[in-house]
């Protein structure tokens, strides 16, 4: 559905986008992951035919950004990184604004934009003014004009950002129930909305892809070990320690601070063992109370975090460290 | 066609839901009526003294010394006031981000570019439309001549057309909507008073000067003369100032 060929995007004093090749095929939702600043709004306005690449191709539905460009545009549901709205108008007429600009006839409008309207929740909101409406609301009328034509394909940049945790939330399953009948593409910073939302992952950093892959082989490349995270009280925490590395296929046990003085321990498996079952029934057949037990690192922060560490990322941190000593140094004098 | 009349319908109803467009047809009524008033009280003035020095042989023209120079002030006033109205059509839409929207919809630029034109000319003619209040009571009262006051309207229509395509050009050019009215403002009464220029030089080179500026080819039209060459004029310099805004919205691609 869409395809990307070596494309790169040069702006007069930097390179934003080096030589990146992707594809997405029908129905997939691609998260699209990187800092900020990594290239990824680039490509989206690349793909959405607002900036021509300066080299490479890429393709929409088999038609190019560059050639046809009025063809990819019918076929694209686009929402900027600020939802284009124009404050003076009403959320309803705006809409319709929209819908004319994507050529849906006449006819169909009215009917349109009700849909889009019950689809997205902004129904109560129809005949607000858009400078009245919350952040929420905006992202959601947002969404609302960018699938508003039904465009097989979707480009969302940073739908959930600035939203609060309720509306985050409401943002993704939105998403999610698009995802039947579209091709979704959408960045974000924030890494468990992808592995919430999406089938495939796209990690950019400094313009370059550094990974591509599905977000379960994702999960697989970590290592084989398990680290879990356990909490126990009812019991000295020698004694527990003790216990714990008896179970068959720890390799280490070690003591954490927790927060009320109950008993905390993070333990490390051998390679390929899940110790988890084992541990549980260690402790309850002691007789102790188990009160937490969680897998830690696991996430994908981690592994973004691993791959994105770019070779510039030591010398900046050695800076901030540096500043905040000075800065340390000026505030006891 | 229907791209443009969906954005110009856009562009003219978003003038009227914020106050830009009461408050400058406000303005014009106001000051237009006020030249009005000045130039039909002078004729009444000039016309009592005419008669009662008892000469008469010349019947007054109504045309002549009213909607003349009526015609000539309406100019004037907007040429202060369209900048106003172009001022935010491309900076509003840059500094939002609601451009975004509008390139990456299946729009051709023209389409944008004419449709925000055309959106601003009907605002300009709805202030304009005001005027005919004034002119309809000089029918009521008067029997002025209508053709030389149709010649002025097209005059205006014209001249307003040009002011508002070098507007458009320049908004599209900044963010900023001050200095995309300031620059408009400027750019517009220097190209109004290039015709002084003739006045005090007759070198070929005056001449061409004097030929640019927009006074130049409005005061016939005024007097009710329609001169092909001066039609010629206006219809290029519209083109210019669209074809120079589609160059300035395609080099946001290639600049940004």
């Amino acid at each position: 559905m869409i395809k990307v060929e070596g494309l790169t995007k040069r702006y007069a004093r930097n390179v934003a986008v080096k030589n990146i090749s992707f594809e997405v095929g029908q129905g997939e939702i691609v998260g699209f992951l990187g800092k900020n600043g990594a290239g990824k709004t680039t490509t989206m306005r690349v793909l959405t035919c607002f900036l021509p690449p300066t080299e490479g191709k890429a393709s929409v539905a088999g038609f190019d950004v560059l050639d046809q460009p009025l063809e990819v545009k019918k076929r694209i549901g686009y929402l900027p990184e600020t939802p284009p709205l124009y404050p003076e108008m009403e959320v309803s007429s705006y809409l319709a604004f929209v819908s004319r600009l994507k050529g849906i006839p006449s006819a169909e409008i009215l009917k349109r934009v009700d849909e889009v309207c019950d689809r997205t929740g902004i129904a109560g909101v129809k005949h607000t003014i858009m400078s009245k409406l919350s952040k929420g609301y905006r992202q959601r009328v947002g969404i609302a004009q960018a699938i508003i034509h039904n465009p097989p394909v979707l480009i969302l940049d940073e739908p959930t950002s600035g939203l609060d945790p309720q509306q985050q939330r409401e943002a993704r399953q939105l998403i999610a129930s698009l995802s039947g009948d579209h091709t979704i593409i959408l960045s974000t910073h924030i890494l468990s909305e992808v592995e919430q939302s999406c089938s495939k992952v796209i990690i950019i950093n400094n313009g370059e892809i550094v990974v591509s892959d599905s977000v379960a082989n994702l999960h697989s490349r970590r290592r084989a070990t398990e680290l879990v995270s356990i909490e126990i009280s009812g019991a000295s925490p020698q004694a527990v320690k003790q216990r714990l590395e008896q179970v068959p296929g720890v390799a280490r046990v070690v003591s954490r601070d927790s927060r009320d003085g109950t008993p905390a321990f993070e333990v490390e498996s051998m390679e390929n063992y899940l110790v988890r079952p084992d541990l549980a029934r260690a402790v309850v057949q002691a007789g102790w109370n188990l009160t937490e037990m969680r897998v830690v690192g696991e996430s994908l922060e981690e592994i973004f975090l691993e791959l994105t560490k770019s070779e510039e990322a030591a010398p900046i941190a050695a800076a901030a460290v540096a500043a905040e000593v000075k800065e340390g140094a000026v505030t006891t004098q | 066609m229907r791209n443009i009349f969906t954005i110009c319908g856009k562009e003219l109803r978003s003038y009227f839901t914020s106050p830009i467009a009461y408050l400058l047809m406000a303005l014009f009524g106001l000051i237009f009526g006020y030249f009005f008033y000045s130039a039909t009280a002078y004729f009444v003035v000039a016309g009592l003294r005419a008669q009662m020095s008892g000469g008469g042989a010349q019947p007054m023209s109504i045309n002549d010394y009213v909607i003349g120079p009526l015609m000539g002030n309406a100019s004037v006033v907007g040429l202060f006031l369209i900048p106003l109205i172009s001022m935010r059509l491309f900076s509003e839409e840059k500094r939002s981000g609601t451009i975004e929207l509008l390139m990456t919809s299946p729009v051709n630029d023209w389409e944008i570019i004419i449709g925000k034109w055309l959106g601003a000319m009907s605002m300009y003619l709805c202030m304009l439309a005001l005027s005919a209040i004034n002119v309809a009571l000089l029918f009521a009262w008067g029997k002025p001549d209508w053709r030389p006051i149709l010649t002025g309207y097209l005059g205006l229509i014209l001249q307003g057309g040009t002011v508002l395509a070098i507007g458009t050009f320049i908004s599209s050019l900044t963010k900023n909507q001050i200095i995309a009215g300031a620059a408009t403002f400027s750019i517009c009464l220097l190209l109004w008073v290039l015709s002084w220029v003739s006045s005090y030089n007759d070198a070929p080179w005056a001449a061409a000067v004097a030929y640019c500026s927009i006074l130049t080819h409005f005061e016939p039209l005024s007097k009710g003369i329609i001169d092909t060459k001066d039609l010629v004029f206006y219809g290029s310099a519209i083109f210019l100032g669209l074809f120079l805004t589609s160059r300035s919205l395609d080099s946001l691609r290639w600049r940004a």
